[in-house]
């Protein structure tokens, strides 16, 4: 009897509600119903903790600050007193990430972060944004982040280029460093989830305890994938500060 | 060599690059571990896992390009 593992199959793209426009598929998936989760969730926590203001708050309250907190310091850190007129966009950019992922490591969910496409829609709008910002405060001296200061003439032919690469390349950076992330979380999971009932139903009479190993293994996996979610989401928006920060103050 | 046995041999061949992340992240933590027990209320934890997260991204890059040469090619 062989065993198939198809450890990728989790990600697979379902259509829930088929809607086509045109030639276009725009239908309503599981992927989408995740992220209308994650929203749904979000706004919950925002919304229910907001609505009292006691000094000593309560539960609900102290989720709604503690949350509210954490971005503001990142901003007012990161970007300075400018960056506050950023802040609706990063904090919902944060909550939506910290969201999805976890929502991801509940049974039977469905992680929308580990979708490239998910991820690169939104690393392309902080790049496309900060580059707009940037060119909106600057104009063409904007051009000058690329031209370090101090540096003899001679090492500008090869800097300039490398500068400008390492510019362009932040999107595809920022959308595969959480895509990968989540989607080889997740099928780590997924295959070694996949070596326990092998083991147990197939395996001679003295290995069949060790069955267990791979289910361990698991249960420590889940743990740091918690970690790595509540990660991830603190990189992208702390990466996205900074490249505001480079934007607005262009060093 | 046909075209799938290449495949899996170039996504073996670019799962190396985990090995860079491997030695990143232990520098990290070590610099960190090192930081404390030198000045324990130093408050260098948050860059401690934001520098974890950047390490563990370039190979995870790598694992990126063994799953684009097996899924995409």
């Amino acid at each position: 009897m062989a065993i198939e593992l198809h450890p990728l199959d989790q990600f697979k793209i379902e259509p829930i509600i088929p809607i086509h426009i045109g030639g276009l598929d725009a239908s309503f998936t599981n992927s989408s119903l995740l992220m209308v989760i994650a929203v749904v969730l979000a706004s919950i926590v925002v919304i229910w903790g907001s609505r009292k203001r006691e000094l000593v708050p309560g539960r609900w309250q102290s989720l709604a600050e503690i949350s509210y907190e954490f971005i503001a310091g990142m901003i007012d850190d990161n970007v300075g007193h400018e960056g506050r007129d950023y802040f609706p966009f990063v904090f919902t950019l944060f909550m939506f990430i910290f969201f999805g992922n976890l929502i991801g490591l509940v049974p039977f969910g469905y992680t929308f972060t580990a979708q490239i496409i998910v991820t690169f829609a939104m690393a392309a709008v902080v790049f496309i944004g900060v580059t707009i910002i940037g060119i909106a405060k600057h104009g063409w001296h904007f051009l000058s982040f690329f031209v370090p200061h101090g540096v003899p003439w001679v090492l500008l032919i090869l800097l300039v280029p490398i500068e400008l690469l390492s510019y362009i390349i932040r999107p595809f950076t920022l959308s595969i460093r959480l895509f990968a992330n989540m989607m080889a979380g997740h099928t780590m999971l997924a295959i070694f989830a996949g070596f326990v009932a092998p083991l147990a139903l197939l395996a001679a009479a003295p290995l069949k305890p060790f069955a267990v190993v791979p289910l361990a293994v698991d249960i420590a996996l889940i743990f740091l994938e918690l970690l790595v979610a509540v990660l991830q989401a603190y990189v992208f928006t702390i990466l996205t500060c900074l490249y505001l920060r480079d934007a607005i103050h262009l060093h | 060599m046909d075209l799938a046995s290449a495949k899996m041999i170039g996504a073996g061949l670019a799962c190396i690059a985990l090995v860079g992340a491997g030695i990143g992240i232990g520098n990290v933590f070590s610099a960190l571990i090192n930081a404390l027990a030198r000045n324990p209320a130093a408050q260098v934890t948050p860059f401690a896992f934001l520098g974890f997260a950047l390490a563990e991204a370039t190979g995870l890059f790598g694992l990126a390009i063994a799953f684009l040469i097996l899924f995409v090619f």
